[in-house]
Formats: structure tokens, C-alpha cells, sequence
């Protein structure tokens, strides 16, 4: 009942926000929920937490930011190209790191996720500190200009919400079903005769290829691959949206991006501070608020229920 | 290639292979007890390098203290007050998410990197700080015989193997010690024989973070201080203790020397990928011995 209110204001919010808010801004917002709600899919539904998913949102991005810059493909062909790139990173990376378990598995995918930021930063034609800047829109299906914000700015709504439908569906299946009963007990689950390492790598390539997708449309809408969009602390900053809206739920890592993000905004004049804040907001959410601003809404209101 | 070019750069890379070896220790040490990753491990050891920098420099400009701690004095403090935080850490927040999945010890100590990264990023500069305070007993260079190798360098590579084996020594055969490790096998079992586990575990962070404090001291030196110089160096700390896998002390210590010395190997044979060479080297661990080459999987 509650999702499908949520649902229904996510919509609505989506059609009408860029009448009331600044188009650019919001689509930043759309592809760092995307992204969020692609991690949470990993650490909220199959309890793996992967501090390496920058490889997959910045490596999307600058793929597909060659492949619209330099060989001059369509928008959304440079999209998918972005987002292929993504799902092969992610089997190699998911195939090692699912070899190691729990805390392991987190320091794995971090030192995985740094042989993609330096390769961005060394690679011929990554254009180094500087990423991959001035990255045509060029023109949907042919004729329809992406210079113009308003169409961006639905071509985007209309990314964010395939990728939140296919993660929706994902959660809500039989496969999501034994994703969470790997989370809850991977030793019961295997003996119940589920293949847990094929499941776990399915889930870890679904939730790279759709961190992929958030990357490559964020460098089509900024016409910029940045260096930073591949960084450990971006992987960081995914884990604390996550956080802060409520692990495993479906809209928490949305709200938590949004409240994330909007912050960061915010507080960017104060420098360093904004980095000492969301550290505080960390701690904060780890010690006294784990189950996030959706998940305590939730707790609360089945708890009035009785 | 010159034979003397190849020793100086294994020498270099050693150099690097004891703060590999002092860090991943220190990780391996508080894992065994708490089985948590400290990820503000390399912050802890900026703070050391960064202790080390303002009682040299800054304290009687910040604080009106008209005092200076030399290098052989933050060698002694840095650690104690790093060590200090740590214990204050443990007991404050740590001890609480004990129960929890170890993942939110991670996490934690994550948000605490970006606290002390971002409180140093406010008042230093990004790009670093050079440390005056070398001793004048350590400055110049030794004739090894091959080579004239940086006398500083040298006393830090033995400076950090004598802590790193009296470490090693202290854990594995002393008294002290062998409680400690039935801490870490068994700690209701050693509990119940009336030790005091939670105090164990409390020391031991702290010392932990007492070992990134006094790499950070032994650094300053060398690398200019800079807010950013842990964040860098612990991501491939980690992968160094993937390759070694934590189940061993010694392990620990081994790997972390000999990865610095195939790092700076590569230097010299194919420096585009000196950045990157040991995390392809645990990928191929991954494959091969996935528990780790020293590896007891937990």
C-alpha cells in the first residue's frame, strides 16, 4: 500500500519537477537514485556490499562518452554501448569477487574498482585529471534535439524509470526471493540446492550493468566524463544514500539519494566541510538510524498497525 | 639495464614494504580480535604523519604553546595520541555495533576517514606539506657498498621491521600474547576463564591504530603530509591483505614487504604500471588461492 503511494509521488514528482525545479539538478538527482537503487539492490537484497560500484557509474560513463564523442554514435546507442561495457566489468569483477565473502568481498571490489580509476586517469584517451569533457547530446531518434533541456530531461525520467522498473521487478521475483534468502542464511539457502555463487554473480552483474546505465546517461547529460565519477569516494557516497533512505527497501535509496545529493548541493560553498559533514551524517546513520529515513517509516507504521 | 638502477629501486620499493607491512599488521591485529576492517586506518596514519607536522611547526602558532616536539618525540606521541583516539573510537561507537554485521564496522569507520580527511583538507594544502623536522643525525647518505641509499630511508626500513617483528614476537610468544590468541579463537571460552576480553579488544584497536600513527610519523619524511596520503595508500593496503589473507601475523608482515618490493620492481621495468601492479597480482590470487597465500578463511 505504501509503495504504491510512494509510487505514485515519485511519478508525479518526476513529470512535473522541471516546472519547478531546475531541469539539470534533477536530472543529476534521477541518475543518483538510479544508481543507488541499482547498489541497493546488491547490499539491501543480497546483503553483499560492493565498495567498488564508481568502476561501473564513472567506466560507463566514460565509454559511452568516447563512443557519442569520438565514433559519433546515436544518443541512446552510446547509452547501451556505456551500459555493455558496465555488465562485462561487472561479470569479470563479480566472477572474482564473489570468491571471497563479507568483509573481504567489500575490500575486493574497492581494489578492483582502482584499476578503473586509474585507468581513467592514465589511459591515452581518458584525457587524464581532466575526463572526457565536451560530449555531444546530439539528436534522439534523429530528430529530436537533446540540446533542449525539456527533452533531456524526459529522456532521462523515462532511463531512470526502466532501470527502477527492472530493479522493481527483480526485487519482486522468485530470483529476488532467494537473493534475500542468500542475505538472511547463504549456508541454509545452499542447502536448500540453490546455486548461491550463480545467483549472487546475477545479482552483482544486474545491480553493475544498471549502476553502468546511471554513469553513461550522466555523462550525456553533463557532456562531461569526470575523473571523480570513478573515485573510491564516489562508491562511498552511493553506500551512504543507500543508508541514509533505508537498506532494502524499493524507495528508500531514491528519497536517500535526493536528501544526499540536495546536501551536497547546498553545502558545496563550504569547501572540505561538506565532506566532514557527510561523514558525520555516517556515523550518525550507522550508530542510532540503520534503518534509514523509508525504513523507520515503514517500521513505524506496521508497528501502529499492531 | 643497470644492476645498481634495479637494487635501489628493490631498496625504494622495500622502503614502501614496511609501511605495507606496519599498516596491514595493524589491520590483521584488529581483525583477528574484532573482525572488523578499519577503514580509517589510513586516515590514522595521516593524523600520525600530521601530529608529527604541527609539534614541529604549528604549535605555538595554533595554540600559543611555545614547544616543539622534535621527530624522536612524535615517534613517541603520535602513536600514544592515535592510539588514544582509537581506543576512544572502540569504546564509544565500535563496542556497540559489535553484535551487528561486521559490514556496519566497516562502514563506520568509513565515515570516520571522511570526518578526518575533511577536517585536514580545511587547514592543509591538498597537495602536501613537507616536514622540516628530519633529524640532522639521519640526514645525508650511507655507502652500502653498491650504493649510496638516503640514511633516513635506511633507518626506516629497519626502524619498521623491528617494530613489525617485535609485533610478531610479542604476539606469538609471549605470555600476553597467547592469550590474545585465545581472545581471537575462542573469546566466550577465554572469557570465562576470566580474562577480560573486552579489554583485550579495546587494547588492541588501539594498538592497531597505534602502528598506523607510527607509520604516519616514519612517512612524514619521506612523502610530503598531505590530508589525502592515507586514503590512497589503504585501498592498496587492503589489497595486500587479500593477497596475504589475515589469518597470520607473520602472513601479514611477509606480504606487505614483498609487495612493496615487486611495486618498486616495476618501476623499473614497466613504470605505467606501478599503480596498479598489485591489484592485478590479487586478482590473480583470487583465481589461484582465493583464501589468500597465508589465508585461513574466517
Amino acid at each position: 500500500m505504501m509503495n504504491r503511494i510512494l509510487l505514485v509521488i515519485m511519478i508525479v514528482l518526476g513529470l512535473t519537477a522541471p516546472f519547478f525545479a531546475y531541469p539539470v539538478f534533477v536530472m543529476d538527482l534521477l541518475c543518483f537514485a538510479l544508481f543507488a537503487c541499482a547498489f541497493n539492490l546488491l547490499l539491501g537484497y543480497a546483503g553483499l556490499l560492493s565498495f567498488g560500484h564508481a568502476a561501473f557509474f564513472g567506466g560507463a560513463a566514460y565509454v559511452a562518452g568516447y563512443a557519442l564523442k569520438e565514433w559519433g554514435f546515436p544518443p541512446l546507442l552510446g547509452i547501451l554501448t556505456g551500459t555493455g561495457f558496465a555488465l562485462l566489468l561487472g561479470t569479470v569483477f563479480g566472477y572474482l569477487a564473489i570468491r571471497r565473502q563479507g568483509i573481504y568481498f567489500a575490500m575486493v571490489t574497492l581494489a578492483l574498482a582502482q584499476i578503473i580509476y586509474f585507468l581513467a586517469l592514465q589511459l591515452p584517451f581518458t584525457g587524464g585529471e581532466n575526463g572526457l569533457q565536451r560530449i555531444p547530446r546530439g539528436e534522439l531518434f534523429g530528430f529530436i534535439d537533446l540540446n533542449n533541456e525539456l527533452a533531456m530531461y524526459y529522456l532521462v525520467l523515462a532511463i531512470f524509470l526502466i532501470g527502477f522498473g527492472i530493479i522493481y521487478r527483480t526485487i519482486h521475483s522468485p530470483f529476488g526471493e532467494v537473493l534475500q534468502a542468500i542475505r538472511e542464511n547463504e549456508s541454509r539457502a545452499l542447502s536448500l540446492g540453490y546455486d548461491v555463487d550463480h545467483f549472487k554473480l546475477m545479482a552483482f552483474v544486474i545491480s553493475a550493468t544498471l549502476a553502468g546505465l546511471a554513469g553513461a546517461t550522466k555523462a550525456l547529460i553533463f557532456q562531461f566524463a569526470a575523473l571523480t565519477n570513478a573515485h573510491w569516494q564516489t562508491s562511498g557516497e552511493v553506500i551512504l544514500m543507500t543508508l541514509v533512505g533505508g537498506l532494502g527497501t524499493v524507495f528508500g535509496p531514491v528519497v536517500g539519494a535526493i536528501t544526499v545529493a540536495s546536501l551536497s548541493h547546498e553545502l558545496s560553498s563550504f569547501g572540505s566541510w561538506v565532506q566532514v559533514i557527510l561523514g558525520v551524517i555516517f556515523v550518525f546513520c550507522v550508530m542510532v538510524f540503520r534503518r534509514g529515513i523509508i525504513g523507520e517509516l515503514q517500521h513505524r507504521l506496521s508497528r501502529r498497525k499492531g | 639495464m643497470s644492476m645498481q638502477v634495479i637494487l635501489a629501486q628493490a631498496l625504494l620499493g622495500l622502503n614502501v614494504g614496511v609501511f605495507y607491512a606496519m599498516l596491514s599488521l595493524g589491520l590483521a591485529v584488529i581483525f583477528g580480535l574484532l573482525n572488523i576492517i578499519n577503514f580509517a586506518h589510513g586516515a590514522m596514519y595521516m593524523l600520525g604523519a600530521f601530529i608529527a607536522l604541527i609539534g614541529y611547526s604549528l604549535l605555538e602558532q595554533w595554540f600559543g604553546i611555545s614547544l616543539q616536539v622534535g621527530f624522536w618525540g612524535s615517534l613517541l606521541v603520535a602513536p600514544l595520541l592515535v592510539g588514544l583516539l582509537g581506543i576512544l573510537i572502540e569504546r564509544t561507537m565500535l563496542k556497540r555495533l559489535a553484535d551487528l554485521d561486521h559490514i556496519y564496522g566497516l562502514l563506520l569507520t568509513f565515515g570516520i576517514t571522511l570526518i578526518l580527511q575533511g577536517l585536514f583538507a580545511n587547514y592543509f594544502n591538498v597537495s602536501g606539506t613537507p616536514y622540516p623536522g628530519q633529524p640532522e643525525s639521519l640526514s645525508g647518505v650511507v655507502n652500502l657498498g653498491f650504493m649510496y641509499f638516503p640514511t633516513y630511508r635506511l633507518f626506516a626500513i629497519v626502524f619498521s621491521l623491528v617494530v613489525c617483528f617485535a609485533t610478531w614476537y610479542f604476539i606469538e610468544h609471549t605470555k600476553l600474547g597467547s592469550r590474545l590468541r585465545a581472545g581471537v579463537e575462542n573469546p566466550n571460552l577465554t572469557q570465562a576463564f576470566g580474562l577480560n576480553v573486552p579489554l583485550m579488544v579495546t587494547l588492541t584497536f588501539g594498538f592497531g591504530a597505534a602502528l598506523a600513527g607510527l607509520a604516519g610519523v616514519l612517512a612524514a619524511p619521506i612523502y610530503s603530509v598531505s590530508p589525502l596520503m592515507g586514503a590512497d595508500l589503504i585501498i592498496v593496503v587492503f589489497a595486500v591483505v587479500v593477497i596475504g589473507g589475515m589469518g597470520s601475523i607473520m602472513g601479514a608482515i611477509l606480504s606487505g614487504l614483498a609487495l612493496g618490493l615487486i611495486e618498486g620492481l616495476t618501476k623499473v621495468f614497466y613504470p605505467p604500471a606501478a599503480s596498479t601492479v598489485i591489484f592485478f597480482l590479487m586478482v590473480l590470487v583470487l583465481l589461484f588461492r582465493p583464501a589468500g597465500l597465508f589465508g585461513k578463511e574466517k
